[in-house]
């Protein structure tokens, strides 16, 4: 597995119009229909959004891990960080938006120099639901972070973290050696100060992703199997687990084209097309900023670079209302959010 | 036989119903149906089926039981248990017949 991001590696596939390129041609030439097409065939184009519920915050695209699907192509040299007076700039927002929801996100957000600050300022606001999604392993980078449990529970942020298996060998091979352990620890560590234990307030939710190209499986079924698993080995404790699929761009892209499972996985993704899952998509109630004080209608397309259609396309801009009349910008990699039971940063949405 | 096997065919599974609506349709239902959870769970079913492709040596099962199998979280030593359970039946089923081989030869002796 590689230790840099496919930026610092100069690959084709850290350029957004390259992978839009690649996503727009050869199978959805012939043998596939569009995501635009398939929306059409169900009365859904333009995708338009409802009512704001979600504000997610990309922190910067720095992280202590490389792990090889990462939607984001973090890694440690990745260098794009918010600075604060973006941090204010979203501030402002928070305190304004009618979102229930706040969720940080990343690179590794706790890497952001002003992390803690910023967390202090927007857990003032009141807001219902406070995410920080926490790849764990960075409680145990490095000493500075090892109070981050504590830190999380005074401001009562909800965590969320990647666990893709509850064995060692495949954690190690999608994320990087040793992150299982590390990852166990930090675990313990959330358990000790009350997170996901039962009936605790302290939320602890664990995000699953598969480990290659294929799609994740019942939810429900998958978050049975992590308890049993994570109890009886480590005894360790969670709330919720979230089946996430993984969207063809950036690394995993990048490792569907090198391991010849692109057009598998493609034809996968549109076998498993489920109407009822596109009126739930998460760009109908989420909008994602950027690092850099850019908004997007998700994460995936933050990284796609593809911007919201509105005259307002920046939080120093910020006007709710104009912002929500708008069309949802789409392409192929939106078919993994439609797949099955469908897919959001909150798992399962049908 | 080059073009046996193609792994993309399996794609096409779904059009057998095309030349033979009912049969197929019939077929595909019951076979979803079987799949279910039920007494035995889905995990379950996908570890004997992945056995079962193996004895039949089904390319195709082969390949859409170790999707399945690792969609469901099943672990590689899990799979290749369940492959061995299949191929010790196989070989028992063939290693009983060795009794009528002693039959005979017992009964062709003098
Ligand atoms: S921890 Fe998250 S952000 Fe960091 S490399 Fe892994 S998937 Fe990407
Ligand atoms: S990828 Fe983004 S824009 Fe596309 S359906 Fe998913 S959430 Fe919506």
């Amino acid at each position: 597995m590689s230790k840099k991001s496919l930026k610092a590696r100069e690959n084709l596939m850290a350029k957004a119009n390259e992978q839009l390129k690649f996503l727009s041609n050869g199978v959805f030439e012939d043998d596939l229909p569009t995501f635009k097409t398939k929306l059409s065939e169900e009365n859904q184009f333009p995708l338009k959004p409802n009512k704001l519920e979600i504000l997610q915050i990309n922190l910067g695209y720095m992280c202590n891990q490389v792990c090889a699907h990462c939607h984001v192509d973090a890694g440690p040299d990745r260098k794009e960080i918010m600075t604060k007076s973006t941090m204010k700039s979203c501030l402002k927002v928070i305190q304004e938006t009618e979102a229930h929801t706040l969720d940080l996100t990343g690179g590794a957000p706790e890497m952001n120099p002003h992390f803690r600050w910023f967390v202090e300022e927007a857990s003032k606001a009141g807001i219902k639901d406070f995410i920080v999604r926490s790849n764990l392993t960075i409680i145990e980078a490095n000493k500075r972070y090892k109070d981050l449990p504590d830190f999380f529970k005074k401001h009562k942020v909800h965590v969320v973290s990647s666990m893709p298996h509850w064995t060692e060998d495949k954690t190690d091979h999608q994320r990087g050696k040793g992150v299982f352990n590390k990852s166990i620890k930090a675990l313990k560590k959330l358990n000790e100060v009350g997170y996901g234990m039962p009936n605790s307030s302290l939320k602890l939710d664990l995000v699953y992703n598969p480990s290659g190209a294929f799609l994740p499986t019942n939810q429900e079924v998958m978050q049975r199997d992590f308890k049993e698993k994570l109890i009886a080995n480590f005894d360790i404790h969670f709330h919720q687990l979230f089946a996430i699929t993984n969207l063809p761009i950036s690394r995993f892209l990048d490792y569907l084209i090198a391991s010849e499972n692109y057009e598998d996985y493609m034809f996968s993704l549109v076998e498993a097309f489920n109407p009822a899952a596109v009126i739930n998509v998460m760009c109908r109630n989420t909008l994602s900023v950027s690092w850099d004080g850019f908004l997007y209608d998700c994460d995936f397309n933050q990284m796609l670079e593809m911007k919201i259609d509105s005259k307002i396309q920046h939080i120093n801009n910020y006007n709710e209302t104009k912002i929500q009349d708008r069309a949802i910008k789409i392409h192929q990699h939106c078919y993994g959010c439609t797949a099955g039971a469908g897919s959001s940063c909150q798992g399962n949405i049908t | 036989m080059a073009d046996y096997y193609e792994q993309k065919d399996l794609r096409n599974f779904g059009k057998i119903t095309e030349w033979s609506e009912e049969l197929g349709e019939k077929f595909f239902d019951y076979y979803s149906k079987v799949f279910e959870e039920g007494k035995l769970t889905g995990r379950e079913k996908s570890l004997i089926a992945l056995a079962v492709a193996h004895v039949v040596k089904c390319p195709y099962c082969i390949d859409a039981y170790t999707k399945d199998g690792l969609q469901r979280g099943i672990t590689k030593e899990e799979m290749m248990e369940a492959v061995h359970t299949g191929a010790a039946m196989e070989a028992g089923a063939n290693l009983v017949h060795a009794t009528q081989m002693m039959k005979k030869y017992k009964k062709l002796s003098h």
